[in-house]
């Protein structure tokens, strides 16, 4: 089985600071893997402006705050990548197996960084009742669609949840000539920016319902409508507040779920709740040169805030190498 | 008159005050910065805002390609931006900040690509 010093899990913000860090840290053999065809990972999609502020104090699109990274990451040859190479198997101590095309391939890593980002929460996850027709989208999912497919899920939408994804999905969807009926959220505020409040919905003249939820999705085939009713601060419905909204899109955008199944199956100790390694210090798991870093390991509100503190998780893994 | 409005330059989102006699801003308070003061003026005179979106591609790496306007553009042209945008097909190799479409629609801003894009 082939040797690595480092191998890096991922290759989106997180993954790309982390592998430029431990190098700048002196660490001399980087494998990074990426299951994607490019690297990026959900930068690629995010295509709205708002990154960067923090990190190259300019506002940048997600694919430029990506281009940057990506060229540093290519130019440096101490930094192999391998695209469309997806991780299978972790072992507690750092064995791979991975799958590229043609090939599964098992490397032994001296460290190993999991880099490996966020899925979406779904409308299982939050249980809204109601038929199951065609229609209804995690919000992240539509944005690739949208963003870089070309399709555009339907003609009227609701969106359900606030956050900084809904949002964005919001003034999305308004410019590519959807008609955008509501932002529904079941708070009494938003958990997404407010600068997204006001340009992605209050310049398009989209209504947000707070302390409201989608109680019913009505439709046979496809979406047909929504019952929307308000709730009380406990988040009970209130008797005789019900209304429809005549749509044929749900797009539901109720957070994100770290995704660390290869943690697991190394046999990390894991928060269940969040589903993110049980660590009191930041990119650290309970097994020994083993790092989490990014979505990973936490949600963060900003791709600059990952970028920051996987810098410091190549470091750790540099420090770990010895390196340091 | 007063004003009160969300500064969107920055994830911080400062509440700005603005007292303002029409369109002539007289004073910008509760800003962190001075893009603040820089976006209350121009929000009030004529709001502006950069579009992104993308572009259908023939024969490139991927089916889009995510655009800018380099500059800010009139909040008021942007669905007009959009239909413009729908009729470009880019068909050469790009890197990100290339020129896709030259003073878009008159309005003195470029359309440029966000990333590099090569052939199939």
């Amino acid at each position: 089985m082939k040797e690595r010093e480092l191998v890096i899990v991922g290759g989106g913000p997180a993954g790309m600071a982390a592998a430029l860090a431990a190098r700048a840290a002196g660490v001399e053999d980087v494998l990074l893997l990426e299951r994607d065809q490019h690297l990026g990972g959900i930068l690629n999609q995010c295509i709205h402006p708002g990154f960067g502020l923090h990190h190259f104090k300019e506002e940048l699109t997600g694919p430029e705050y990506a281009d940057r990274f990506v060229r540093l990451v290519k130019e440096d040859p101490a930094i192999e990548v391998s695209l469309r190479s997806f991780v299978v198997k972790l072992t507690g101590d750092r064995q791979l197996s991975f799958l590229r095309p043609g090939a599964l391939e098992e490397v032994k890593a001296r460290a190993v960084i999991l880099a490996t980002g966020c899925r979406e929460r779904t409308r299982e996850m939050i249980a809204i009742p109601g038929s199951r027709p065609a229609g209804v989208y995690p919000a992240g999912l539509a944005q690739k669609m949208v963003n870089m497919e070309g399709w555009i899920p339907g003609k009227e939408a609701v969106i359900v949840g606030s956050g900084d994804i809904g949002l964005i999905m919001a003034r999305r969807m308004a410019l590519e000539g959807v008609s955008v009926k509501a932002v529904v959220e079941i708070q009494k505020t938003s958990r997404g920016l407010v600068r997204n409040v006001v340009q992605c919905l209050e310049d398009y003249g989209i209504p947000l319902y707070f302390q409201h939820r989608i109680s019913r999705i009505h439709g046979r085939d496809r979406v047909e409508k929504v019952d929307v009713v308000r709730v009380d601060d406990e988040f009970r419905d209130i008797p005789g507040s019900g209304f429809e909204i005549s749509c044929d899109t749900v797009l539901v955008s109720v957070g994100l779920i770290p995704e660390n199944e290869l943690l697991e199956m190394a046999g990390a100790e894991m928060d269940k709740k969040t589903n993110t390694p049980a660590s009191a210090e930041v990119n650290q798991t309970s097994l020994p040169g083993i790092f989490a870093c990014g979505n990973a390991f936490k949600v963060y509100d900003l791709a600059d805030s990952v970028t920051r503190d996987s810098e410091l998780a190549g470091r750790a893994a540099a420090k770990y190498l010895g390196r340091l | 008159m007063k004003r009160i409005m969300t500064c969107i330059e920055c994830p911080q989102g400062c509440r700005l005050e603005i007292d303002a006699d029409g369109s002539r801003v007289i004073s910008v308070s509760g800003n962190k910065c001075k893009r603040g003061d820089k976006y209350a003026r121009q929000e009030v005179q004529a709001p502006l805002r950069t579009l992104t979106t993308s572009v259908l591609t023939r024969g490139l790496e991927l089916r889009m390609l995510p655009v800018r306007t380099s500059k800010p553009i009139p909040k008021g042209k942007l669905l007009e931006a959009m239909d413009a945008v729908k009729r470009l097909v880019v068909t050469s190799p790009v890197k990100a900040g290339s020129v896709v479409a030259e003073n878009f629609l008159g309005l003195g801003a470029d359309l440029v690509a966000c990333r590099p894009l090569n052939k199939i």
